[in-house]
């Protein structure tokens, strides 16, 4: 399958998951909202030019927010973690291995440690400026805090989880491809 | 010249990334002041056919116990029956008669239009329902919705065949409210805290509050019909300090399960809003 036709599925798939199964689990606690959409942006082919990722960021955002009903919340977070996205691969990764070895980041292509890493580091960001987003308009410090911690690790359980069930096979790049 | 040519060559992805973010907070901070903007129309229309889709199958799971509130509100109203009442005393003589009714018409001022929940949220901060009823059907924005149980919230946006309401578990939402067997007023707010209950500030502590009081909405209020039930007391927080309770309230509806509700139209709206704009003009 050819990497755009895999990533406009991957596109749908994550905002209908999202939407239709991960906002209507019951609430335990308010801090407790489970996110994983954004892991669409973490998936990208490494080879995308910055624009491109971030265009796509921005406008994954703004699909759900068109179904939460929160224009540009979601889409702003996404567009910053599109945005520090390649630097946050260039310190994790020396540049010939990533881009011409293989397609997408996984732990295949960039080793256990520095996948959690880039995963942890974008997941908290994301987190971060969402939750100030909406600190800046209600909630207090402790609302900020105890929110972004508690949904960065939940993404992260769920994150783990849905490379477990979709383990994606790290396909390695020839000169021929 | 070259130089600023240069410049935006050099920095072209920060800036870029700047004018999404501008944009996208643009859009956040213009929605949450205004309740309008023309793409979240687009999107209703969009969202709204995508919910309509996943509802028709989400409704089937929770059908018994929707029909067991319609039936209690049916059971309500038969109540209010006049046949229900007989006096042994012949001389109170009880009138049912339809033409009442048809001659009362052009005094109405709420017309309850109904219309089906398609999606529904309790976990944000914000929470918001979709209506399948939009501007072409009468809904306007700055209108009260009501379920079979009690006040769900009012509508904020409209387009041609949805709407979107602010739900009670609302931020911003304020609703007057008082206690059914007293007179103290108050407001409704939501701390975000738990969907399964609100809170009634401004209650002055001179009147006499009790677990499992009804609370209802005001007759000052231009939107909500009166005597909508809101909540009942669940907790009473008696802080000697201050000289307002802040009472506790379970939500009547119940939130999680929400799937039909009347959006309702104040009929005389327009002559009030005319008459306050005078008085605020001169």
């Amino acid at each position: 399958m050819s990497d755009l036709l895999k990533n406009i599925i991957r596109f749908a798939l994550f905002v209908l998951l999202q939407v239709f199964v991960l906002a209507k689990v019951p609430p335990l606690h308010r801090f407790i909202v489970p996110y994983l959409y954004f892991l669409f942006i973490l998936w990208l082919p490494f080879k995308m030019p910055r624009p491109g990722i971030m265009l796509l960021s921005f406008l994954l955002g703004l699909s759900l927010d068109m179904f939460m009903k929160t224009p540009g919340l979601h889409a702003a977070a996404c567009t910053l973690i599109g945005y520090l996205r390649p630097f946050i691969i260039g310190i994790l990764m020396p540049k010939e291995a990533t881009e011409i070895s293989y397609a997408e980041p996984s732990i295949t292509s960039m080793g256990f440690l520095p996948y959690v890493v880039y995963i942890l580091v974008l997941t908290f960001i994301h987190h971060a400026y969402l939750v100030l987003l909406e600190w800046i308009q209600f909630g207090s410090f402790w609302y900020f805090l105890g929110k972004v911690f508690a949904t960065t690790v939940i993404s992260i359980l769920l994150i783990l989880i849905t490379e477990m069930l979709f383990q994606r096979k790290g396909r390695y790049r020839t000169n021929v491809a | 010249m070259r130089n600023i040519f240069l410049f935006i060559a050099r920095y072209s992805n920060l800036l870029f990334f700047l004018l999404l973010q501008v944009l996208s907070l643009s859009m956040l901070f213009r929605y949450n002041k205004f309740h309008q903007a023309a793409y979240m129309n687009v999107a209703n229309e969009f969202t709204g056919r995508v919910f309509t889709r996943y509802n028709n199958i989400e409704t089937y799971f929770s059908l018994r116990q929707e029909n067991e509130k319609l039936r209690q509100q049916n059971a309500d109203l038969l109540n209010r029956m006049n046949t229900n009442f007989s006096a042994p005393d012949s001389s109170v003589q009880e009138v049912s008669d339809s033409l009442q009714v048809q001659g009362m018409e052009p005094y109405r001022k709420y017309l309850f239009l109904p219309a089906k929940v398609i999606s529904n949220s309790v976990s944000e901060q914000n929470n918001y329902i979709t209506l399948h009823r939009g501007s072409n059907q009468g809904v306007g924005v700055n209108m009260a919705v009501v379920g079979p149980a009690g006040v769900i919230g009012k509508v904020v946006d409209v387009s041609p065949n949805m709407s979107v309401v602010m739900s009670l578990l609302h931020r911003k939402n304020s609703v007057v409210a008082l206690l059914k067997k007293g007179s103290g007023y108050g407001e409704v707010i939501w701390d975000g805290k738990d969907p399964r209950f609100v809170n009634l500030v401004n209650i002055p502590r001179t009147v006499k509050v009790e677990k499992g009081d009804t609370v209802v909405t005001s007759p000052y209020s231009d939107i909500f019909p009166q005597g909508h039930v809101v909540g009942f007391v669940q907790e009473v927080n008696d802080e000697k300090s201050s000289s307002m309770y802040n009472i506790r309230l379970r939500t009547a509806t119940d939130f999680f399960s929400v799937q039909h509700a009347f959006v309702v139209k104040n009929l005389q709206k327009a002559e009030m809003d005319s008459l306050a704009k005078k008085i605020k003009r001169d």
